[in-house]
C-alpha cells in the first residue's frame, strides 16, 4: 500500500479495518463504539466498522468493564481475538482481575497450554482538564506484570503498524493511545512494527532521552531549544512498546552519548523510567559520564484546573531544564 | 412517614427544581466558551429526582453522586456559587479546582463526591450506610446512578451486601433511558429493573421520575425503612435528559420527536400547574421563583468567574494527610 498522511485516529481506524478484513476470528468491542459522535467511539476509532462488519463482530456493550475484559479473555482462551476498547485507561482498573489474575497468567498457571491473543486499546494521558479519573498514565501498572505486552505509540505510523503487530501476538496485549495524540498528522505506510524495537525520533550526540507519547513530543521540542540555545545536541528514542523493551538501542545510544535522561508521564516514583536507568547503570555504569535523570509527573492525582494540571506534569521547560541538568551534573 | 405536602415539599421543590435547571442550562454555554474544561453532564428534565429525594434526608444523611451529579449536590444544598466555581477549577470551588464536575464532594453536607466512574457511588454509598449502622446513629445515605451503571456487577453485590446486613441505604436509578449513547432497550435485556433489587430482597418500586411528589414519597418511605432499621431500599425513576450527554453530543442515537414527548412531560412544568391549581402559588409567585432562580445563578457564575484560579503550589497539598511527606 502506498504511504498517507493520516491522524492517528485514522490511522487505528484503518488498522482495524484491516484486522476485521484479514482475520476471521477477530472481533471489536466496546461502549459507545458505534452510536457516539459520527458513529464511532469517543474518538472516533471504530467509527463506520459497524456498517462494514456488522453486528456480529462490531458490538456496543453494556457499561460492564469488569465482565467485558474477562469475556474478552475467556474469548481469546478459545480461539476468538478480541480487540476490545476501553474508554479510558482509568476504567480498566474495574477489570484488573481479567487483565492480571486471569489473562497475564492463562498461558503460565496451565503450563503454556492456551494462548490469550487478546488486546485492549485504552487511552491515557493529560493536559485536557479531564481531571482525576480520566487523565491518569498508568503504562507502568501495566509493565510489571509478567504475561503482558504494553504498547505506547507515538505516531500514526507507530499506532497502525503496532496495532496490527498486537493482534497477532498470541500474548495478552495492553494497548495505550494517549488522548492528546488522536489529532496528530503524519506519514504512515500500514507496515506491521515489531514490539521490543525502539524508534530513534531524533539522532544527537550528546544526550540519551527516553520518552514516550506526549513526552516523546514534548522531549522533541525542548531537543530543539537545547541544541539552539545551548548547543547540546540531544538523541530521543522512543522505545514504542514497554514489554518487550529495547534496551540495546538504549544502551548503544548511551554509549555514545555518556548521558541518560527518561522521561515519561506517569508518576515518576517507582515508574518505568526507574526500570531503564538503573538497566543502564547496571549494564553500562562505566559508559555514563554523569547519573541518569529521571523525569515523570509528580506524585499526586491529575487535577482539574489548568494551572494545576500543567504544575504536576512536566512541560517542555521542565524538560530542558532536566536535559541541561544531566549534562551539567559533573561540573555541579 | 412523611407525607408529600403541596405548601412545604412541593413549594420548596419548585424553587430548588427551577434554581437547578437554570444553572444546568449554563453549562453548554460555560463550555462552548472554554470555561470549562474536560466533560461536564447537565442533568436538566432530571430535577424531580434529586429533589424529591434530597426533600426526604435529614442533615445526618449522605449521598453519592455520579457523573450527572450537579443537582445531586444543589438538592442537598450546595452553594450554587462554590459549586460553580468547582467546574471553573477556581480556588473557591469545593475542591479548590482540584475536581471539576465530576469530582465535587461537600463533606459537611454528606456528599461524598460526584463520581467520574460509571457505577462506583453504589460502593461508597453502601459503606457510608455500614458506618452509620455501626455508629448507631440513624443516618441513612443514597447512591444516584443510571440506568448504565446499573449494568456495572457492583450493583448486584452491593444489593445483597446491603439486603444481608440491613445497611440503610436508598439505592436510586435514574433511568433516563440512555447511558451515553447507548438505549436501555439496546443494554438491557429485562428492562424492569425493579426486578434487579427483588431479587436480592431488596423491596424496589418504580417512580415516575418526572414528579416531584413521587419520587418525594418513594424516598419517604425507603428512608423511613431504613431510619427503623429494615435495611435497603431501590427506587427506578422514570425520567429523562433533555440536553446532549456532554458538550460535543451529537445525538444520532435519538430523535428530536422523542425529547419533545419528554419534554411534554416537564417536570416543573407538572409541578407549577398543580401547585396553581391547588392554589398553593399564583402565576405572578411563580414569575418571581423563575427571576429567583436565575438570580441565584447569575450570581453564582459571577462568584465563579471572578473567583482565582487556583495556585500551582497547591497542586501537590492534600495527596496525604498533614505529617507524611509529599
Ligand atoms: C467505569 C466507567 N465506564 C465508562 C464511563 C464513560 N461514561 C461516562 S457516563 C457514561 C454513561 C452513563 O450512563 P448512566 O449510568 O445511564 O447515566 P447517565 O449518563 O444516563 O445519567 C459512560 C459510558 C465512565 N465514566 N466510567
Amino acid at each position: 500500500m502506498t504511504t498517507k498522511n493520516l491522524t492517528t485516529w485514522r490511522a487505528l481506524n484503518t488498522a482495524l479495518k484491516d484486522i476485521l478484513q484479514e482475520t476471521p476470528e477477530s472481533l471489536v468491542m466496546g461502549e459507545d463504539i458505534t452510536t457516539w459522535g459520527t458513529g464511532g467511539g469517543i474518538y472516533g476509532v471504530t467509527r463506520k466498522l459497524f456498517d462494514e462488519f456488522g453486528a456480529e463482530r462490531v458490538r456496543d456493550t453494556p457499561i460492564s468493564e469488569e465482565v467485558l475484559i474477562s469475556t474478552a479473555v475467556g474469548a481469546a482462551m478459545r480461539g476468538s481475538r478480541p480487540i476490545l476498547e476501553i474508554m479510558y485507561s482509568d476504567f480498566t482498573l474495574l477489570g484488573f482481575d481479567g487483565i492480571i489474575n486471569q489473562a497475564a497468567k492463562s498461558r503460565y498457571m496451565f503450563g503454556g497450554q492456551f494462548d490469550c491473543p487478546l488486546v485492549i486499546r485504552t487511552n491515557g494521558g493529560s493536559g485536557v482538564g479531564k481531571a482525576g479519573q480520566h487523565s491518569q498514565s498508568l503504562e507502568t501498572l501495566f509493565a510489571h506484570i509478567p504475561g503482558l505486552e504494553v504498547a505506547v505509540p507515538a505516531t500514526p505510523a507507530d499506532a497502525y503498524g503496532l496495532l496490527r503487530t498486537a493482534e497477532r501476538s498470541s500474548n495478552p496485549t495492553i494497548f495505550l493511545e494517549h488522548k492528546n495524540l488522536y489529532y496528530d498528522k503524519g506519514a504512515v505506510d500500514f507496515e506491521p512494527v515489531p514490539f521490543g524495537r525502539a524508534r530513534v525520533a531524533r539522532e544527537g550526540t550528546d544526550l540519551t532521552v527516553v520518552a514516550t507519547q506526549q513526552m516523546l513530543t514534548r522531549s522533541l521540542a525542548a531537543a530543539e531549544r537545547l541544541q539552539a540555545e545551548h548547543g547540546i545536541n540531544a538523541e530521543v528514542i522512543d522505545p514504542r512498546t514497554l514489554y518487550p523493551f529495547d534496551m540495546e538501542t538504549v544502551l548503544g545510544s548511551v554509549r555514545k552519548t555518556r548521558h541518560l535522561m527518561v522521561a515519561h508521564e506517569a508518576v515518576r516514583d517507582y515508574g518505568w523510567g526507574a526500570e531503564v536507568s538503573s538497566s543502564v547503570v547496571e549494564q553500562a555504569w562505566e559508559e555514563l559520564d554523569a547519573p541518569p535523570v529521571r523525569l515523570g509527573s509528580a506524585r499526586t492525582p491529575i487535577p482539574y484546573s489548568e494551572p494545576l494540571e500543567s504544575a504536576v506534569v512536566p512541560g517542555v521547560d521542565e524538560i530542558l531544564t532536566a536535559m541541561r541538568k544531566v549534562r551539567t551534573a559533573i561540573a555541579a | 412517614m412523611q407525607e408529600f405536602d403541596q405548601r412545604r415539599q412541593g413549594l420548596s421543590g419548585l424553587k430548588t427544581m427551577a434554581m437547578i435547571r437554570a444553572f444546568e442550562s449554563r453549562m453548554p454555554v460555560l463550555s462552548e466558551e472554554r470555561l470549562i474544561r474536560g466533560s461536564t453532564h447537565p442533568s436538566a428534565g432530571m430535577e424531580a429526582v434529586a429533589t424529591g429525594v434530597s426533600l426526604a434526608l435529614g442533615p445526618q444523611d449522605s449521598i453519592a453522586s455520579n457523573h450527572r451529579g450537579h443537582a445531586h449536590c444543589l438538592a442537598r444544598g450546595s452553594d450554587p456559587g462554590r459549586t460553580m466555581a468547582e467546574i471553573l477549577g477556581r480556588r473557591d470551588g469545593y475542591g479548590g479546582g482540584k475536581g471539576g464536575s465530576m469530582h465535587i464532594g461537600v463533606a459537611e453536607l454528606g456528599i461524598l463526591g460526584t463520581n467520574g466512574i460509571v457505577g462506583a457511588g453504589i460502593g461508597l454509598a453502601t459503606g457510608a450506610a455500614l458506618a452509620a449502622q455501626m455508629q448507631g446513629s440513624d443516618a441513612v445515605s443514597v447512591v444516584y446512578f443510571g440506568d448504565g451503571a446499573a449494568n456495572q456487577g457492583v450493583l448486584a453485590e452491593a444489593l445483597n451486601l446491603a439486603a444481608i446486613w440491613k445497611l440503610p441505604v436508598l439505592f436510586v436509578c435514574e433511568n433516563n433511558h440512555y447511558a451515553q449513547s447507548a438505549s436501555i432497550e439496546e443494554m438491557i435485556a429485562q428492562p424492569d429493573l425493579k426486578q434487579r433489587g427483588l431479587a436480592y430482597g431488596v423491596p424496589s418500586v418504580d417512580v415516575d421520575g418526572m414528579s416531584l411528589g413521587d419520587t418525594f414519597t418513594a424516598a419517604a418511605e425507603g428512608v423511613e425503612r431504613a431510619r427503623s432499621g429494615s435495611g435497603p431500599t431501590l427506587i427506578i425513576a422514570d425520567t429523562y435528559r433533555y440536553l446532549g450527554h456532554m458538550a460535543g453530543d451529537t445525538e444520532i442515537y435519538r430523535n428530536q420527536v422523542e425529547v419533545e414527548q419528554w419534554q411534554a412531560k416537564d417536570p416543573i412544568a407538572r409541578l407549577v400547574s398543580q401547585l396553581l391549581e391547588a392554589g398553593v402559588i399564583t402565576t405572578s409567585d411563580w414569575e418571581d421563583i423563575q427571576e429567583e432562580a436565575s438570580r441565584v445563578v447569575q450570581e453564582a457564575e459571577e462568584f465563579a468567574r471572578n473567583s482565582p484560579f487556583p495556585d500551582a503550589s497547591d497542586a501537590t497539598q492534600d495527596v496525604y494527610s498533614k505529617g507524611v511527606p509529599a
